[in-house]
């Protein structure tokens, strides 16, 4: 908590509460706590009913009619005495070893005949894997518990026999959880060394590959036992498990019940002793799957927010707004918070779009080009996104100031996205149509079929044939260019004054790709929006965009008209991205040509970023920031030797 | 990817898919009946001195082995077995002394009751505390919902019943301690309602926790979804964002999990249906096995199995109309 408190002392904005992205930590702690609990209680449990014969406990089966149903607390009988006047502490203590023995063996034996099973399927593929897994398919087809019941009335009622029966039950957990696992090893290269080092497929089975699943074979271990525990007690509960004299914590629920109604405790304790003992090991199960679950790491299964947060450490103000300019965009930074570790996506980028213009940002792959232009209408998740400094201006208005419902309004109305792959940017589950109407009705009080017979509109206007019939397509059913057009005909519904393409052709094939961009650069035309265009390839940049920014790790290494950057580009990235562009009927020419891969923005170095990868770079690079200059008439370079420096200077 | 020709689409699909489905049903159904006849024949000792009595001579035990074609091969058993069944015919227990699909029949409709709210009851809680615990992430709704489905599925369910006869039925008298009906004067519809309370949410409690926890996860990788910032950049509300494209896409993964959660429940049921003596299948088998009657176990076992394999189906079906792609 203190580390949020530090890195943003001057907050503004009001945001809700949870919007400020709590840090990760104190969930894990929180978790790491109740499983901290359950540990705790699970082997306090354990060492007691280990201890059993140690303690100084009253024999659990002595009777004693005359001491019948005491209540708890009796003198002699913490808990008090059942029905046939024996100690109900003793009967608890010397119940719970026999339950968790129970359990324990149930878990032991389903783990090794499950695990042997899921090994051999896995690993032997083919016929042997068919065979297995539908056996096991057809063992699940049961209900769990009415399985465990037949097998037990087939061996008949009995403590050993109710094992067995939860045993076998659980065995598909395991088979199927290991035979995963094992399949995709027994396709791995080390894997396939031993084989030709000669060594048996039983050696390989148990050498090489037991080894790796071991872990998968103790997260199922520790997410079944409790179910195990439940399940014999359940049997014993039934009367169908242990058998008196022997007695589980089960069968003492179940003699307990008959006397319900005039003393309570005999059934109750034991119900106790079960839930502490399955929630121990459940809070536990859960602690340790929380730290081992890589998606719960990442930040993968946090709700991302409707909009990026906003926590500039103090508003710009004083800006005077660029009145030609549509979007205009002064110093933003966006970050990344991954725990401690921050990412400084996007450094202090300005940005300017004009009417009917169409700006190119283009980079590499984590450049931080699309962040960019996400942060505009706060589209980057949060958490762990958030947008540190700077001010976007639309039309003269501030985005990062505006409330939620502005932000919302203007989303799709004046500012329209086209996003990168249409197969994952358009619901799976929705109609074309459905997608369209909605993004038609979300700004525009038009009844359903006027907004359909709009939306019908739209499709014609990105020239797609046929458009009402494929009002009732779903995305899955169209070709990928189709669907980039209706992502286009979705950004089109309003007359937005801004449309940011994010990658919009790099998941289409070259002749679709020229389509969409001759598309675009007609409906710029047509309708005057300003185009902010991110791309990673120059030859795209060249035929739509009026002027270009380069950016590398999180800024703009050099900016100017298309023209000039193709022509004689300044920085030494700059060239070295040119050089990269594919080159119609070369499809062999390689396009990862730049040596070295970009720093991590976590670490920015002091000086220029790409210093370590350009070859004209000298210590003066490395020694301070390199700011960004001008170079010749509205172009800027941030580099202290540029290229073509005498071509721009004369 | 071409563009498809614009075939019709819409409900045929789905209808050929449902049938489609069915009609993949039926080798599942056919396996079933072989586990449960295997597992009956299984069973150690002679059915006919099960049935005659140990007292039996041996000229009426081989007579009445061959009326039950117990002197045939396995297989050949087997298909007398399903022959009779297909006509119907699931024997006669010993001990009721009446035909076991008669039984079973009328003890299966209490279930279905049960369990059938039951699975309702869990659908809908866990649904809605699922999607609450995912929206209002790490709030302390989220961190309460989450405590309190971990106990859920770690309570036996058995002992919860007790629980909640002792608190509700014996102390505050508000719903019967047992029962399907009012022993005097029952019989319609809301006397059934208050028997059916307390068994159903019992019933329902482990499986409310699973699908919560389920539902949570499933929403939470939704919301990170691409088509989710695309649904957000069109400017939509994000009440509707998170209730029409997350939930939807959501419950694809849910579905299937609900219909295995009916295996849970109709299992379940064994255990609420003796606390509660609800007269139902569970409550029948369990009698059963503990008098040996195992033509009424076999009878039992194989309605119960073959209703959650519909159920099943029913929630793949539930799927792909849910999911075009799966068409």
């Amino acid at each position: 908590m203190s580390e949020t408190t530090a890195t943003a002392p001057a907050r503004r904005e009001k945001l809700p509460k949870r919007k400020r992205g709590r840090p990760d930590s104190i969930r894990l702690l929180l978790n790491n706590a109740l499983a901290t609990a359950g540990l705790v209680v699970f082997v306090l449990i354990v060492l007691v009913a280990v201890a059993a014969p140690l303690l100084p406990l009253p024999d659990p089966d002595a009777t004693a009619p005359a001491n019948r149903l005491l209540r708890p607390l009796a003198e002699g009988h913490l808990l008090g005495t059942d029905a046939l006047g024996r100690d109900i502490l003793s009967r608890l203590i010397w119940g719970t070893q026999v339950s968790l023995a129970v359990g324990v063996s149930a878990t032991l034996i389903a783990a090794f005949f499950g695990s042997l099973i899921g090994l051999v399927a896995g690993y032997a593929g083919g016929r042997i894997d068919t065979l297995l897994m539908r056996g096991i398919d057809m063992v699940m087809a049961f209900p769990y518990i009415l399985l465990a019941l037949a097998i037990v009335a087939v061996l008949g009622p009995g403590l050993l026999n109710a094992l067995y029966a939860i045993a076998v039950v659980n065995i598909p957990f395991f088979a199927r959880n290991i035979r995963g696992i094992a399949l995709g090893l027994s396709r791995r290269e080390f894997v396939d060394a031993a084989r030709l080092s000669g060594k048996s497929n039983a050696q390989i089975l148990f050498i090489e590959v037991l080894p790796n699943v071991l872990p998968v074979i103790i997260i199922t271990m520790s997410t079944t036992i409790g179910w195990m525990i439940l399940e014999t007690a359940g049997l014993s509960f039934l009367g169908l498990g242990a058998q008196p004299p022997q007695a589980d914590l089960g069968s003492m629920l179940g003699e307990g019940r008959k006397i319900l109604f005039t003393a309570p405790h005999v059934s109750v304790i034991p119900g106790v002793m079960i839930f502490a003992l399955v929630m121990s090991i459940n809070l536990l199960g859960d602690g340790v799957r929380d730290v081992l679950d890589p998606r719960l790491k990442s930040g993968a299964l946090t709700r991302p927010v409707a909009r990026t947060a906003v926590m500039r450490d103090q508003v710009p103000g004083g800006i005077e707004p660029d009145a030609e300019a549509v979007l205009d965009v002064r110093d933003l930074k966006t970050e990344f918070r991954f725990g401690g570790d921050v990412f400084k996506a996007v450094g202090g980028v300005d940005m300017k779009v004009g009417q009917g213009e169409c700006l190119g940002i283009v980079g590499e792959s984590g450049s931080g080009k699309s962040v960019s232009a996400m942060s505009i209408m706060g589209l980057v998740p949060t958490p762990p996104g958030r947008i540190t400094g700077g001010v976007a201006l639309l039309e003269g208005e501030d985005l990062f100031a505006a409330s939620d419902e502005r932000i919302r309004q203007l989303r799709g109305s004046a500012v329209s996205h086209v996003f990168q792959d249409p197969l994952s940017t358009l619901h799976p589950l929705f109609t074309v149509g459905d997608q369209l109407v909605e993004a038609i009705q979300a700004h525009a009080p038009l009844s359903g079929s006027a907004a359909r017979k709009k939306a019908a509109d739209l499709l014609k206007t990105v020239r797609i044939p046929n458009p009402a019939e494929r009002l009732k397509s779903y995305p899955h059913e169209l070709s990928g260019g189709m669907r980039q057009r209706v992502c286009m005909a979705m950004a089109l519904a309003h007359d937005a004054r801004v449309i940011i393409a994010d990658e919009p052709t790099t998941a289409l094939d070259v002749t679709v790709q020229a389509q969409v961009l001759s598309l675009l650069d007609t409906l710029r035309e047509e309708r005057n929006a300003g185009i902010l265009f991110i791309t990673h390839d120059f030859g795209v940049v060249s035929a739509i965009c009026d002027r270009v920014a380069v950016m590398y790790a999180g800024q703009f290494v050099e900016t100017g008209t298309t023209e000039e950057i193709l022509t004689s580009p300044a920085h030494p990235y700059t060239a070295k991205l040119i050089d990269c562009v594919p080159v119609l009927g070369e499809p062999e020419r390689r396009l990862d040509a730049i040596g070295g891969r970009p720093p991590v923005v976590n670490d920015l170095p002091v000086g220029c970023a790409f210093a370590d990868r350009c070859p004209r770079a000298g210590d003066d690079c490395r020694a301070a920031p390199i700011p960004l200059t001008e170079f010749g008439e509205g172009r800027t370079v941030r580099c202290i030797h540029p290229l073509n420096a005498e071509a721009e200077h004369g | 990817m071409p563009a498809g020709p614009l075939e019709p689409r819409g409900k045929s699909t789905v209808t050929a898919y449902i049938a489609k489905r069915l009609l993949a049903a039926v080798p599942v159904l056919f396996g079933l009946t072989i586990i449960v006849f295997l597992i009956m024949a299984m069973i150690p000792g002679d059915p006919a001195i099960a049935i005659l009595g140990s007292y039996a001579t041996p000229e009426n035990v081989e007579r009445l082995n061959r009326q039950l074609g117990l002197d045939q091969p396995l297989f050949q058993q087997y298909f007398i077995w399903v022959g009779n069944l297909l006509q119907g015919d699931l024997g006669r227990s010993y001990t009721l002394n009446r035909p076991v699909l008669d039984e079973v029949m009328e003890r299966f409709s209490a279930t279905l009751i049960l369990a059938g709210t039951a699975l309702i009851l869990c659908s809908v809680f866990g649904l809605i505390a699922g999607v609450v615990s995912a929206v209002r992430q790490f709030s302390w709704v989220d961190k309460a919902v989450t405590f309190i489905v971990l106990i859920g599925i770690s309570v036996p369910s058995f002992w919860l019943g007790l629980l909640l006869i002792l608190v509700f039925a014996v102390n505050l008298q508000w719903f019967p301690a047992s029962g399907m009906f009012a022993i005097y004067g029952g019989g319609d519809l809301p006397d059934l309602l208050h028997h059916l309370f307390l068994p159903a949410i019992t019933l329902a409690v482990v499986a409310t926790g699973v699908i919560a926890r389920l539902t949570r996860t499933a929403m939470l990788e939704v919301l990170r979804q691409d088509y989710i910032r695309t649904a957000r950049a069109k400017g939509l509300t994000e009440r509707r964002v998170i209730y029409r494209h997350a939930f939807k896409a959501a419950m694809v993964t849910v579905i299937p999990v609900i219909g295995i959660q009916a295996g849970f429940v109709l299992g379940g049921a064994v255990y609420i249906e003796t606390v509660f003596q609800w007269p139902g299948i569970g409550s029948m088998l369990v009698k059963a096995i503990s008098t040996r009657d195992l033509l009424l176990v076999q009878g039992g076992v194989l309605v119960v199995a073959a209703a959650y394999v519909l159920f099943n189906l029913a929630a793949d079906v539930a799927q792909t109309v849910l999911d075009p792609r799966l068409r």
